[in-house]
């Protein structure tokens, strides 16, 4: 691989990093724990009451939890 | 009822997509301003001009091959890039409201850019420094508006509307940018971006469970419940957030 094609995977790889984790990997990880859970409810379940009313929920309480995590951390 | 749930995904996508590209327009055009007034504006505008070009061929390429991705699957990881971007803005936003953060104050940024760039020494003809930095404020903005476009557009099957509307935001926002000149900091950019949270966040919901065939209760109409039931959450999370922290520790505006 030559070292501008290098270079610009490597841009594009720590572009997403930046955009999806950044300094929020909580809210990176909550998101995929609410598509395993949403996809075992909704799909594997079919259970259409419990995916509607845990999605919303588990959003708010990623939500709630990293505005938390944040206020913590403050001195 | 046809009508109903066009008009409400309708409004609901034009004013996320008005607003997620009139916020990234301010800060593109602090920079912007900031590279003018101080290193001249032949270079800032050269910039300015070689970023649109570039973003406007990112969505050439990129805008017809989404399309033909299966819209289950799009759906999907539209709706997860939607939920962590719009969660990252909401907690942002809420923070600031909270005075956790201090606010994005534009007249700072401006003045920021004008000392940093002040303190190189001015070239003749092309300025290089200045249309580096013209490019880069209003090619990383604007990156963000295109996904927003792009995931929001598609989603929806109306990228012509989504662009649209990024493109009257854009017009608007310059025009009104360069007539105030210096007083972006007018803009009340942090409740902008709490509106634009909310808006990607409810969109990220919704599209998450259409991916993963979750029937929602009214359709397209549960959008309009999301957004009221965000609405309400960041509210009492500015409010126990704020009286949870003692003064001292909170941040000037």
């Amino acid at each position: 691989m030559s070292a501008i094609a290098k270079r610009i995977v490597v841009g594009f790889g720590r572009f997403w990093w930046d955009f999806l984790v950044g300094d929020t990997p909580e809210l990176f990880v909550a998101v995929v724990a609410v598509l395993v859970v949403i996809a075992l409810v909704s799909v594997a379940a079919g259970a259409n009451t419990w995916a509607v009313a845990l999605l919303p929920v588990m959003v708010i309480g990623a939500l709630a939890t990293s505005v938390r995590r944040a206020a913590n951390k403050r001195p | 009822m046809f009508a109903v749930t066009v008009t409400t995904s309708t409004f609901v996508l034009v004013g996320a997509v008005f607003l997620a590209c009139a916020v990234e327009m301010v800060e593109a055009l602090t920079i912007v301003l900031a590279v003018g007034h101080t290193r001249g504006w032949r270079s800032a505008f050269e910039g300015t001009a070689v970023a649109l070009v570039a973003l406007s061929a990112l969505v050439a390429v990129f805008g017809p091959a989404l399309v033909h991705v299966p819209l289950n699957a799009l759906r999907l990881v539209v709706g997860a890039v939607l939920l962590i971007f719009g969660l990252q803005w909401l907690r942002k936003a809420i923070l600031r409201s909270a005075g956790l953060k201090a606010k994005h104050d534009e007249d700072a940024a401006y003045a920021e850019a004008v000392a940093e760039l002040t303190n190189l020494s001015p070239e003749v003809n092309r300025d290089r420094v200045a249309f580096v930095m013209a490019f880069k404020g209003v090619f990383l903005e604007g990156l963000e508006v295109v996904i927003t476009v792009l995931t929001l557009g598609t989603s929806a099957h109306r990228l012509g509307l989504a662009a649209i509307v990024a493109a009257i935001a854009l017009i608007l926002v310059g025009a009104i940018g360069l007539a105030v000149s210096r007083q972006l900091s007018a803009v009340p950019e942090n409740a902008m971006k709490m509106g634009v949270g909310v808006m990607l966040v409810s969109f990220g919901t919704f599209w998450t469970g259409e991916g993963l065939r979750v029937r929602w209760p009214g359709s397209d109409a549960s959008l309009l419940g999301f957004i009221a039931l965000y609405l309400v959450v960041t509210w009492l999370l500015v409010g126990v957030t704020r009286r949870a922290m003692p003064a001292a520790t909170k941040v000037a505006a």
